[in-house]
């Protein structure tokens, strides 16, 4: 889109479509949708210029539900599809809706890809912790020990991490975001203000297939106590500024520690720096069962140029001062002209 | 060969056998510079106006352990006053750096031909990697043919000795020596090899000398030595030929050209997604030099993504085009149906190569046309073409863009290893000559509303960018509704899209050229029926036995899918038909489905092309039949 056009405002109901949504009652799909759907008319974009593309899964079927273009693909190929769409017309506002089968497992190959080029797009990945299309099988995020239709007897492997595996693959913005939280929004904006690749895992409930697999931080009464949420510049601070994260410089680990009468500084709370990879991984890393609260909204935001400018620049580039004659082109090389007559033998 | 150089007119295709022409094959081992050798006798033999083939013929691996048999790299030339469609059944010379080399192509060199060996090679360790137990040169071994031995070697070292090198480099500049005697031989020009050696070298200027004094001290030790027996200078006319600028092409390059001239016909940015694979590789490699011709080139991180890259880069409103060879090919498969099922054009290069799985990376096969046509999940139907030649490619290349465009489909375009890396002379095309087949976006919405599933006349649905207002909508792989795209798996609406898949993809049929006799006339005793890079052998043993007065009749075949409309009438008019492939006998199979004509297979999978002397002993045995 050209920045410099006023976008006429739009509403929520712009970018709904006429289609039945299809997901089971309950399903945390919902809030999400819910969620993007009211973000878009802050975002300064006009419906025909964003176009979402998604893989396989219940996720997947996002793209039906936009009043945008859209392309509901194959499994995992989500990211190769959209990395066409962005080389092809740089000025699309692309986004990326995948789950953890697609992303992580059939499409681990594409997703790092997608982030190590910094393709300018959000990437929305629907994190459930199991396959929930196919009925029910352990994903590439399920804990040990998983019951499912295909691990009777539990699941044996250790689950990915989403947001882990997206900084590793050299992603310069990861952030989570939980389907039914009022705060969705505002990472969603935070994802589309970054220019490059925007990681966004969102936890959500699978209600047929893993219901309430989250409930350690989602669940009311242990949010505050369970859930940080990041601001940039800001201390790390959550359970109502009663408890914050602390560094141990000692052994480079973080630690949580309490905040009495609201003195973080005193506590030893550090602030939080979305340009410091290595405390990101370490906000990444927090588990509930380990005592930690669960890091969420922008963890890392750390902007540098992107892949389609740069394949533009270079093709602008080459192109520079050459006249394209296909003529010329046909005839390049070493040329020789056969006369009129045959040759006599 | 070159279906592009030559009027081949009646007359002329009774004419007798060419006059003069000349095979060689120049034969080292991986690291002797034998295909460069070759490609640039090839340049050299092309500016003297002979017709020519040629076949590189060379090992999978990079550096195959030196001195063994299996790290043997040949280039293989004909040349000739007249046409000339194959690379040669058998060489007339035959030269060979190493023992290895002579012993892996001794056996197909012609009775009473040449053989020239560097004898520098032919130590006891050499001799011993070859499997020899005595020396080949001097026991007797070779006594069918007529040998020369030169230590080549060392003449090299002397040749280049005023320049420093050391000895590793020095015996490097052996190839330029041979390519210089060869060059005499020949009467072949050294200009365009120097020139070629200064461009080459120009960051190091002494090698190009070296180089250059090598190949000057080849073409003298021919010129002046005091050579008794076989080697003497060959002189092979120029062959007749349609007049006009001419230059050499090889299967990729003439491919990259094609897709070029395709987009800009269809006045279209093209997005070409790749992979790296032999033999397909050099596509991705001519194409990313172009961009001034508004080519994006995207190195994509594995064949699945090539493709679907490619397919987004369709939607978003560019041509988007991929390219793989066999095993890539079928990791794209899935993608194929999803731009089938979305009705998004796409060309698929499919430069094949022998198989199952990796089977033979840089060796030539046909046998990846069922995967082309049928090769995919669900009834998925997909227009199919197949280059011929080099030179054939390009227009075969602009045909797929064409069909894609048009018809909102992914075509696939079939060469193989040989055409890819094989060169010939190739009639400079006059541009002006090809109709453009501009795209049309669809803008606003029609009369009646917008329906992303409308369908023209061709069945086509409409190309819409996405960025037009007043035209949002979605697409995916899950079966839509015709008219509206809306998601619907009801019986008659499945029914429904399938027939107006297939409908659309066969409809193509009524805007292809008719099938042609490619020699001979309809109706007759035998019809030999080819596609692909059979073409030459096909050609000359069919013109060979036309001459010995046998009622046979060459139909080589472009469009593999949909066939062409008159084809079953075509066939249906010979009492025989004889189908030459380099498979088990895929096409075979196809047309006997679709005509329920008796059509006999001649198959051969060695990774060679066919030799004509094999059609011709197969031609025969039909004729023995009836």
């Amino acid at each position: 889109m050209n920045d410099m056009t006023p976008v006429a405002k739009t509403s929520i109901k712009d970018w709904e479509t006429d289609q039945e949504v299809r997901w089971c009652p309950g399903c945390g799909d919902y809030a999400i949708l819910k969620a993007v759907q009211r973000t878009m008319p802050e975002l300064g974009v006009r419906p025909e210029n964003v176009v979402f593309v998604s893989g396989i899964g219940c996720s997947s079927r996002f793209p039906y539900y936009m009043e945008t273009y859209g392309f509901h693909t194959i499994h995992g190929r989500a990211p190769a599809i959209a990395t066409g769409v962005k080389l092809a017309n740089p000025a699309l506002d692309v986004w990326i809706i995948t789950g953890d089968g697609d992303a992580l497992s059939i499409g681990g190959n594409h997703t790092m890809h997608l982030l190590r080029r910094n393709l300018d797009c959000q990437i929305l990945l629907f994190n459930n912790e199991i396959y929930g299309l196919t009925k029910g099988q352990y994903s590439p995020t399920s804990r040990v020990g998983t019951r499912s239709p295909s691990t009777p007897y539990g699941s044996v492997d250790r689950p990915a991490s989403a947001c882990s595996f997206a900084l590793g693959s050299g992603a310069r913005f990861v952030a989570r975001g939980i389907d039914v939280h009022k705060k969705l929004p505002d990472v969603l904006k935070a994802a589309h203000a970054h220019k490059g690749a925007s990681f966004v895992e969102i936890f959500q409930n699978c209600i047929v297939y893993n219901d309430e697999v989250f409930s350690a931080f989602t669940e009311k009464a242990k949010a505050a106590v369970n859930q940080i949420w990041l601001e940039d510049g800001e201390p790390m601070l959550f359970a109502n500024g009663s408890m914050g994260l602390a560094l141990n410089r000692q052994e480079l680990r973080l630690e949580v520690v309490a905040v009495e009468d609201g003195d973080w500084e005193a506590a030893g709370v550090i602030r939080h720096d979305q340009t410091n990879k290595g405390i990101a991984q370490m906000l990444i890393d927090m588990e509930v069962e380990r005592g930690f609260p669960v890091a969420l909204g922008v963890i890392y935001n750390h902007p540098r140029p992107t892949f389609e400018r740069a394949v533009a620049e270079q093709n602008r580039a080459a192109a520079e001062n050459k006249t394209p004659d296909l003529q010329k082109l046909v005839a390049k090389g070493q040329t020789w002209m056969v006369d009129k007559q045959p040759h006599e033998i | 060969m070159a279906s592009a150089a030559h009027i081949v007119s009646p007359e002329d295709s009774s004419a007798p056998p060419p006059a003069e022409s000349v095979v060689v094959r120049f034969a080292g081992d991986s690291g002797d510079g034998m295909q460069l050798t070759g490609g640039q006798f090839t340049l050299s033999t092309a500016l003297a106006g002979n017709d020519l083939a040629t076949f590189p013929d060379f090992p999978a691996e990079i550096r195959a352990p030196q001195g063994t048999t299996f790290g043997v790299s040949a280039f293989q030339i004909n040349f000739g006053s007249t046409e000339v469609e194959t690379a040669g059944d058998a060489p007339d010379v035959l030269i060979a750096m190493n023992p290895a080399a002579l012993k892996v192509n001794v056996a197909s060199l012609k009775d009473g031909g040449l053989i020239i060996a560097d004898e520098g090679e032919f130590g006891s360790r050499n001799l011993a990697k070859a499997g020899y137990e005595t020396n080949p040169l001097t026991d007797g071994s070779l006594a069918r043919w007529q040998v020369m031995h030169l230590n080549i070697s060392q003449l090299t070292l002397d040749a280049v000795k005023p320049f420093g090198l050391g000895n590793k480099e020095a015996l490097r500049c052996k190839n330029m020596w041979t390519l210089g005697l060869a060059l005499w031989m020949f009467d072949r020009s050294r200009d365009p090899i120097i020139a070629w050696l200064k461009a080459k070298f120009a960051k190091a200027p002494v090698l190009a000398e070296a180089n250059i004094a090598a190949l000057n001290a080849g073409h003298a030790y021919g010129e002046t030595a005091e050579l008794a027996g076989p080697l003497k200078q060959h002189h092979v006319g120029a062959a007749p030929a349609e007049p006009g600028l001419y230059r050499t092409v090889t299967g990729a390059e003439a491919i990259s050209l094609g897709l070029v001239a395709g987009a800009q016909l269809a006045d279209l940015p093209m997005f070409f997604g790749g992979y790296p694979i032999t033999p397909a590789s050099a596509i991705l490699h001519h194409l990313s030099r172009l961009k001034e011709y508004r080519v994006t080139t995207f190195q994509a991180e594995d064949e699945i993504a090539a493709i679907c890259s490619a397919i987004g880069a369709s939607y978003a409103g560019q041509l988007g085009v991929t390219s793989s060879s066999g095993p890539g090919i079928a990791l794209k498969g899935e993608a194929m149906g999803l731009a089938i099922m979305t009705e998004l054009p796409l060309v698929i290069v499919n430069s094949q190569r022998g198989g199952p799985s990796t089977g033979l990376p840089t060796k030539t096969e046909q046998s990846d046309l069922y995967q082309a046509v049928y090769g995919r999940n669900g009834d998925a139907p997909m227009p199919v073409i197949a280059a011929r030649s080099p030179a054939d490619a390009f227009d075969c290349a602009i045909e797929a863009c064409r069909i894609a465009i048009e018809f909102m489909t992914p075509v696939m375009l079939l060469t193989d290893g040989y055409i890819a890396n094989a060169a010939e002379p190739w009639r400079v095309p006059d541009m002006s000559g090809y109709t453009p087949f501009p795209a049309r976006f669809l803008a606003e919405a029609p009369e009646g509303g917008f329906k992303p599933y409308a369908r023209d006349a061709r069945l086509a649905r409409p190309w819409v960018k996405p960025g037009t207002p007043g035209l949002l909508h979605r697409i995916g792989g899950i079966e839509k509704a015709n008219g509206t795209g809306n998601i619907d798996y009801s019986p008659a609406n499945h029914q429904l899209m399938t027939d107006l898949r297939h409908d659309k993809v066969m409809g193509i049929a009524a805007h292809i050229p008719e099938q042609a006799v490619t020699l001979g006339a309809a109706g007759g005793k035998l019809a030999v029926v080819g596609w692909g890079s059979t073409y030459g052998p096909i050609h000359q043993a069919v013109r060979r036995q036309r001459m010995r007065g046998r009622d046979v009749h060459h139909i080589h075949i472009r469009h593999i899918w949909p066939l062409p409309a008159n084809l079953g009438t075509l066939l249906r008019s010979y009492d025989r038909i004889l189908v030459p492939e380099m498979n088990t006998g895929q096409f075979k199979t196809v047309l006997r489905d679709q005509y329920l004509v008796d059509a006999r297979p001649l198959n051969k999978v060695s990774g060679q092309p066919f030799r004509i002397a094999e059609i011709e002993a197969a031609i025969e045995r039909e004729f023995d039949a009836i």
